[in-house]
C-alpha cells in the first residue's frame, strides 16, 4: 500500500499530525477503506477530540468512559421494574443543506438510539434555532431562506415522527441573527425498558453471527459524520448528496421487529448504524467486546450492487442496525425481521483476538484493530479567552434604558416568535400517539407521560436559552439546568436526570473554546447541586457560517419522576384561584434581571447585560416543593418566570386558562423589572390553599408573594411601580397567537 | 364479543386501539395480521389509524388490497360491526365500503388538536349513544373529507353522515368527520375515539362511541 497525499486525507477531514499518527499507530500505511474509516471515527462527531477533556467535568460521563461504557450509566429508575432512558442529538448541517431530510434523519436516528438500548421509544422532543424570520431583522432574501428552513424542518420533523409512531410531545424554538446561515436542529428521544433488559452494544462470543438489519445500504451520506464535523463554506449546496434520506416507514417496522426480537433472548448485542454506517458499528462492537470481527461486505443489502468496500464502510443510508446473536440462533432473530418486512442478513462472525476484517469481492480491504479507532482518536486541549464583549457587559445599568410604554412593550414581547405561541409547529405533530400523553406543548411547562403498565409518570422538557449563554455562558449552563428542572416541577414531577444537546462554534477559536468551557462547567455544577445528573449528551462544533458563529446553545433534556400521573398539573389556572408567586429569593445584581432578558434584547433592541446567577441549592428546594404541592392537590397550576419576566408569565395564564387576572406585583426598583425581570427561581402557582402554599413555602426556606386572584371579566390587570395596567384577553390572545401564523404567511389556527 | 385490531406495516395506532378496547370499553381484542385471510371468532373490525405501507401510493390504497381487507368486505357485508379511524377510515374508503375519499388538508399541513363533533343521524349503532357535542382528537395530514354532489346529496338523504365538525378543521366537505355505509354497521371517521378513553389522558368521550362494541351480540 502507498502512502496518501495531503489532498486525499485531508478532503477527508484528517490532517497532517492526525495522518502521521495513524500511520504510526497502524504500523504501515492505510488501505484507501481504512484511511476512511480513520476519518470518520476519528471527527468531532464520533471521536469528541475537541469536547473530551470539558465533557470529563460530568462525573456521570468520567465515570462511564473509565468504566463500562456509558449504556448503564443512562437508565433512570422508574419503578415497577421500568426505567427511563433518553438522549439528545444535533441534526444541524444536514437540516442547513436540505432541512426537511436533515430533520427527518435527525428524529430517525436518535429514536434508534434509545431502541438499541432495549428501550420502546415512547416521547419525541426537540429544541430548534432559526434566523430572523420577521422582516427588517435580517435582508430579505435571509428572512425568507430562514422561514423556508422553520417550515421544511417542522414538516421534517412532523412526516418522521407522526409515521413512525412516537409522539412529538415538547419542545422550543428560538431565533436570533447569527443562526442565519447556520441553524440548529437537536431532537431528543425517551424510552422505557425493564431495568434487567438493558441491551449492551459490546460484541461477544467467539463463532457468533453478526446480522445486518434494516434498510438496505446506498450511496446517500457518504462521510456525513465529517460533514457534520466541519464549517460551512460556500459549497454547502454541493453537499446535499452527504444528506441522508429518511423513510419513517421502515423505521417504524424496525422498531417492532427489533422489540420482538430482543424480546426472544437470542440477540447478545445490538447497535445503530448511525453516523459513519457500518464503520461505527461494527468497529465500536468489536471494540466495546474486546473481541474481532470477520465482515463480508459481498452480503450487504445493497440498493446498487457495483458499490465499493469503502462506500459501503461510509455510507449513512438510514433504518439500519446491527446485532450479534447467539450462535444457532441466528433465524430466530431473521425470521422476525422478516415477518415485518425487514431485511436481516448475517454479514460476519465474531473472531477471537482484536482484528476488524473486512473483505470485498474476496479481497481484504480493511484489516486492524478496532481499538485504534476508539481509543487512540488524538485529543485536542483548545486555548480559552475571555472575550472583551463579556468584560463589557458587567457595566450595563438598567436604570439608564429608554423608557418604553408597559401597556405595548408586553404585547411586543408576547408577539417576538422567541415568546410566541409555537402552535404554529406542536399542532403539526402527533402529540398523543401511544395514548401515554397526559399535557404537552402549550398546556403545561413540560410534557407528562404516563407510560401503561406503569404506575408512576414522567415529566420531560428540552430548554435552554442562548440569550442568556452568550451574555455569560456560565450562568448561562447553570440556567438551563434550573430552568428546565424548574419547568419539570411545574407539572408536579422531580427532577432526576439531565442529557445535554451542546452546540457550539469553532472549537479551535480561543473564545468559542472559552464559551463551551464556562457553559459545561456550569450544566455540570449545576447538576451536581440539583441531584440531576448528566447520563447522556451530544456535541456539535463548527456551527458557524459567513455571518459569523452561532449564540453558544447549550439544551438540557431533563426527565421528572411522578408518583401519580394523575396528579400532574398543567399551567392553567382555575376561577376562584389565588395567584401566588414562589421566589427563591436571592439577592437581585444590579443588572435587576433585565440583563440580556428578552425586554433589554427584544423590545429595546440590544444585547447588554448579565442575567441573575441562580442559587441552585434554593432551585433544588423549589423543585421538591412544587412535587408536594402537587401531590397533595394543594396548587390547581404552576408556571415558571421566564422570558419577558412576571408579566409574560401571568398573561401566558390568562391565554391559557381563558380568565382573567387581577395582581399587585412584588416591590422593585424598577417598573421595567418588576413586570419584566427574568429574576430566577420565580414560579407563579395558582391556589384555592393559600395558608397550605404558604406553610409548605415557608417550611423549604422559600419567599412567598400572594399576587392577586383570577377574575371571571377576561382581563390580565397588574398594579406596581407603573400604576396600575389593563390588557384584555382578546388582545393578549391576539398578540400571542398570531404572531407566527402571520410571519409564515399562514391564517389563524386557534 | 371479540374485536380484530387489524394490523398492516405502518400502523401505528393498533396496540392504542387494543388497549383502549380492553381496557377502556371492556370488551375481549386481539391483532389480526395484514396477510390472514380469516376473521373467524370475530365478532366486529377495527381498523386502526398510521401509516399503513407509509401511505406509499395513496393513503390506505395499498393496504385496502391486502388479504385482510378482503375478509373484512366480506364480515361488512353480513351487517356485522366495522369500524375505521383516521387510516382506518381512509382504508375504508378506499376498499369501496363506504363513499367518499380523504385527500389532504386544506392547509396542507398536519393538524393535531382536539376537535368538537355532533352526531348527525343517531339511527347507527355508532352514533345512538352519543347524545352530546364531543370532544375528540385530530391528527391526519389528509382528512379533507371529499365527495362528488349527487355522493353528498345521497349520503345527506340516506343519513350516511355520522359526524359533523362543529368547526371544520381540514376543509371537508359539508363538515363531514365520519360517514357509515346504507346499512350502518360500518363507520369510517378522522377522529380517533380510541385515544378519548381516558379522564387522565384529557376525556373520554370516545367512548361513547366505542361502547357500541360491548353491545354488538356475539
Amino acid at each position: 500500500m502507498a502512502a496518501f497525499t495531503p489532498e486525499v486525507y485531508s478532503s477527508m477531514g484528517l490532517n497532517d499530525s492526525e495522518y502521521a499518527l495513524l500511520t504510526e499507530l497502524l504500523g504501515r500505511d492505510p488501505s484507501y477503506t481504512e484511511l476512511g474509516m480513520f476519518a470518520v471515527m476519528w471527527s468531532e462527531h464520533c471521536g469528541y477530540k475537541f469536547s473530551r477533556p470539558v465533557l470529563n467535568r460530568f462525573s456521570k460521563y468520567k465515570e462511564a468512559m473509565e468504566g463500562e461504557g456509558l449504556e448503564n450509566a443512562g437508565v433512570v429508575p422508574l419503578g415497577d421494574g421500568l426505567g427511563i432512558t433518553m438522549k439528545v442529538e444535533s441534526h444541524n448541517h444536514p437540516s442547513y443543506v436540505e432541512p426537511y431530510q436533515g430533520a427527518a434523519t435527525g428524529v430517525g436516528g436518535i429514536i434508534r438510539d434509545i431502541l438499541t438500548m432495549g428501550a420502546r421509544p415512547v416521547a419525541l422532543l426537540n429544541s430548534l434555532r432559526f434566523g430572523p424570520i420577521e422582516d427588517g431583522k435580517a435582508p430579505d432574501a435571509i428572512v425568507r431562506k430562514n422561514r423556508y428552513l422553520f417550515d421544511h424542518v417542522v414538516e421534517g420533523i412532523a412526516g418522521y415522527g407522526n409515521c413512525v409512531g412516537v409522539p412529538t410531545v415538547a419542545g422550543e424554538v428560538n431565533f436570533h441573527p447569527n443562526y442565519s446561515g447556520n441553524p440548529l436542529v437537536n431532537a431528543m428521544c425517551v424510552g422505557v425498558l425493564k431495568m434487567d433488559e438493558v441491551t449492551t452494544a459490546a460484541a461477544s462470543g467467539v463463532g457468533n453471527p453478526v446480522i445486518y438489519l434494516g434498510s438496505s445500504t446506498g450511496r446517500d451520506g457518504i462521510h456525513g459524520a465529517t460533514f457534520a464535523s466541519e464549517a460551512f463554506g460556500e459549497d454547502s449546496e454541493a453537499k446535499r448528496p452527504n444528506v441522508q434520506i429518511g423513510d419513517p416507514f421502515a423505521e417504524k417496522q424496525v422498531i417492532e421487529a427489533t422489540l420482538e426480537a430482543l424480546a426472544t433472548g437470542a440477540i447478545v448485542a445490538i447497535q445503530d448504524m448511525g453516523a459513519a454506517g457500518l464503520t461505527c458499528s461494527t468497529v465500536e462492537m468489536a471494540s466495546k467486546g474486546g473481541v474481532g470481527m470477520d465482515i463480508n461486505l459481498d452480503l450487504v443489502p445493497m440498493r446498487e450492487n457495483d458499490m465499493s468496500g469503502y462506500e459501503l464502510m461510509l455510507s449513512e443510508s438510514q433504518e439500519r442496525m446491527m446485532a450479534v446473536a447467539e450462535k444457532g440462533r441466528e433465524q430466530e432473530v431473521m425470521d422476525v425481521f422478516h415477518k415485518w418486512g425487514v431485511h436481516a442478513v448475517v454479514v460476519g462472525y465474531v473472531t477471537e483476538g482484536e482484528t476488524l476484517r473486512v473483505s470485498r469481492r474476496g479481497q481484504v480491504i480493511a484489516e486492524l484493530d478496532p481499538k485504534l479507532l476508539t481509543d487512540h482518536c488524538p485529543v485536542y486541549h483548545s486555548e480559552q479567552t475571555e472575550p472583551e464583549s463579556f468584560r463589557k457587559a458587567a457595566a450595563f445599568d438598567p436604570s439608564s434604558l429608554p423608557a418604553i410604554d408597559p401597556h405595548s412593550a408586553l404585547l411586543r414581547l408576547l408577539g417576538t416568535p422567541d415568546i410566541a405561541s409555537k402552535r404554529y409547529v406542536y399542532q403539526q405533530y402527533d402529540q398523543q400517539v401511544q395514548t401515554q400523553t397526559v399535557w404537552s406543548s402549550g398546556a403545561a411547562d413540560a410534557a407528562v407521560i404516563a407510560p401503561s403498565g406503569a404506575k408512576k409518570g414522567f415529566s420531560v422538557k428540552l430548554d435552554g436559552n442562548a440569550r442568556w449563554t452568550k451574555a455569560h455562558p456560565l450562568r448561562g449552563g447553570q440556567l438551563a439546568v434550573a430552568e428546565s428542572a424548574r419547568n419539570v416541577a411545574c407539572t408536579g414531577a422531580l427532577p432526576v436526570a439531565v442529557t445535554d444537546g451542546l452546540n457550539f462554534g469553532n472549537p479551535t477559536y480561543p473564545e468559542v473554546y472559552w464559551q463551551f468551557s464556562e457553559a459545561v462547567e456550569g450544566i455540570a455544577s449545576a447538576s451536581e447541586i440539583m441531584e440531576t445528573p448528566v447520563i447522556s449528551g451530544n456535541v456539535s462544533f463548527y456551527n458557524e457560517s459567513e455571518l459569523g458563529e452561532i449564540p453558544p446553545t447549550p439544551m438540557i433534556g431533563m426527565v421528572g419522576v411522578l408518583e401519580d400521573p394523575s396528579k400532574a398539573i398543567g399551567l392553567s389556572p382555575r376561577l376562584g384561584d389565588e395567584l401566588i408567586l414562589i421566589r427563591t429569593g436571592q439577592p437581585l445584581s444590579a443588572h435587576q434581571g433585565l440583563g440580556a432578558s428578552a425586554y433589554v434584547v427584544d423590545v429595546i433592541g440590544t444585547e447588554d447585560g448579565y442575567p441573575e446567577a441562580p442559587d441552585l441549592a434554593a432551585e433544588k428546594r423549589l423543585c421538591a416543593l412544587l412535587a408536594k404541592l402537587a401531590s397533595e392537590g394543594a396548587i390547581n397550576s404552576a408556571h415558571d418566570v421566564s422570558d419577558g419576566g412576571v408579566a409574560v408569565a401571568l398573561a401566558e395564564m390568562v391565554i391559557a386558562g381563558g380568565l382573567g387576572i387581577k395582581a399587585v406585583l412584588p416591590a422593585a426598583q424598577l417598573a421595567a423589572a418588576q413586570l419584566f425581570g427574568e429574576i430566577q427561581g420565580d414560579v407563579v402557582v395558582s391556589s384555592s390553599n393559600l395558608g397550605k402554599v404558604k406553610e409548605l413555602s415557608e417550611q423549604a426556606d422559600l419567599l412567598v408573594f400572594p399576587l392577586g386572584t383570577t377574575t371571571a371579566g377576561a382581563t390580565l390587570n397588574l398594579t406596581g411601580l407603573f400604576g396600575e395596567l389593563s390588557w384584555n384577553l382578546a388582545e393578549l390572545t391576539s398578540a400571542y397567537e398570531s404572531a407566527i401564523p402571520r410571519l409564515m404567511g399562514a391564517a389563524d389556527l386557534a | 364479543m371479540k374485536v380484530a385490531v387489524l394490523q398492516f406495516p405502518g400502523s401505528n395506532c393498533d396496540q392504542d386501539a387494543l388497549k383502549a378496547l380492553r381496557d377502556d370499553v371492556g370488551v375481549d381484542a386481539d391483532y389480526v395480521w395484514h396477510n390472514d385471510g380469516s376473521l373467524n371468532g370475530f365478532d366486529a373490525v377495527f381498523v386502526p389509524g398510521g401509516f399503513s405501507y407509509g401511505d406509499y401510493l395513496r393513503c390506505g390504497a395499498m393496504a385496502s388490497r391486502s388479504a385482510i381487507m378482503q375478509e373484512t368486505i366480506r364480515f361488512a357485508k353480513e351487517g356485522r360491526p366495522v369500524i375505521g379511524a383516521c387510516n382506518g377510515f381512509q382504508i375504508l374508503t378506499e376498499s369501496g365500503l363506504l363513499p367518499g375519499a380523504l385527500l389532504k388538508n386544506e392547509r396542507q399541513k398536519f393538524i393535531c388538536k382536539d376537535v368538537m363533533l355532533e352526531a348527525v343521524n343517531r339511527t347507527s349503532i355508532w352514533t345512538a349513544a352519543v347524545d352530546r357535542t364531543i370532544s375528540l382528537p385530530i391528527a391526519h395530514g389528509e382528512g379533507r373529507y371529499v365527495i362528488d354532489a349527487d355522493g353528498l346529496k345521497r349520503i345527506q338523504d340516506q343519513e350516511q353522515i355520522a359526524f359533523r365538525y362543529v368547526s371544520n378543521p381540514n376543509g371537508s366537505v359539508d363538515d363531514i368527520a365520519g360517514v357509515v355505509n346504507e346499512a350502518g354497521n360500518v363507520l369510517g371517521l378522522m377522529p380517533h375515539p380510541e385515544r378519548a378513553t381516558k379522564e387522565l389522558l384529557g376525556g373520554n368521550d370516545g367512548l361513547l362511541i366505542l361502547k357500541a362494541l360491548s353491545l354488538v351480540n356475539a
